[in-house]
């Protein structure tokens, strides 16, 4: 999913909001993150990918979750393909993962997209 | 003394725009650039580091992770460029591994030849905010910034910017 589209989603009064998972390293998160977005820790780690499984324990199979890092460029990024192929393992079938190319700074802050800091 | 306070006001906000852009994008070299934050720092080491004490030279600043690939691929070009300008230019790698044993661990395998820091919040903040990894700015002997790169750096553009920084 391209930054824009995710942006347009979010702002819209009609589109159904999708859950926000940020999957990658707290420091970030807390300088920036999309807003509503929960943060659920880097899932190069099995700690994190045991935190996203059990926050996703308890949606319905069909609930559409976008998940992000961008804490690295996306070829390299060790954490988005663990945390996909967790929630596509539970069975959930509207999962998007939004395409960072960059980083999260250059390709969603630096373009104007709405950022919350804290955590 | 409205127009007074409207001016300032405005002059305000042109500076506070100029700095944060310059801060967010990748810039070529420009003839003026925001001052960079000094910072005083404990290298993994245990020495402690003033980033003011290092005007006079170029210094780059490099934020990575242990846990970062093309961070950890960078590492062995850091290091030729640090052999290369001796004495006048100064590499830091301010490092955002949230695990600082991790982080120790991958040191000890390496023969880094510069000061590695563990970072923080407050260093990122320091910077204007460090969103992506790795992110290296360029400061020149005045301690001004003078670009950076986000993602994974070109050397041979940074090499060129050194030298046209250099005395």
């Amino acid at each position: 999913m391209q930054p824009q589209e995710l942006a347009t989603l979010l702002k819209s009064s009609k589109a159904p909001k999708p859950l926000v998972f940020y999957v990658g390293p707290e420091i970030f998160y807390r300088q920036a993150h999309i807003p509503g977005a929960e943060f659920l820790g880097p899932d190069a780690r099995p700690e994190g990918v045991e935190k996203l499984h059990n926050r996703a324990a308890t949606l319905p199979r069909s609930s559409f979750i976008v998940i992000y890092c961008g804490c690295c460029p996306w070829s390299h990024c060790p954490n988005i393909h663990p945390a996909y192929d967790e929630l596509k393992k539970m069975g959930f079938s509207k999962v998007r993962v939004l395409f960072l190319e960059t980083s999260f700074g250059t390709n969603w802050a630096d373009k104007g997209f709405p950022v919350q800091k804290g955590s | 003394m409205r127009k007074a306070v409207l001016f300032v006001l405005v002059v305000l906000a042109a500076l506070v725009t100029y700095r944060v852009a310059n801060r967010r994008f990748n810039l070529p070299i420009q003839p003026a650039q925001p001052s960079a934050p000094d910072l005083s720092l404990t290298d993994l080491n245990g020495d402690p580091i003033h980033t003011s004490s290092y005007r006079g030279k170029i210094l780059l600043v490099n934020f990575w992770a242990a846990w970062c690939v093309p961070c950890r691929q960078e590492i062995p070009e850091f290091i030729s460029l640090q052999e290369k300008y001796p004495g006048k230019v100064q590499i830091i790698g301010i490092s955002l591994d949230d695990n600082e044993s991790e982080l120790r661990k991958f040191y000890k395998t390496q023969r880094i030849n510069y000061p590695i820091v563990q970072g923080n919040l407050k260093i990122a903040d320091a910077y204007g905010g460090i969103l992506g990894l790795p992110t290296t700015y360029i400061i020149d002997a005045q301690g001004r910034i003078r670009g950076h790169q986000v993602g994974s750096t070109n050397f041979s553009k940074l090499d060129q910017q050194i030298k046209g920084l250099l005395p």
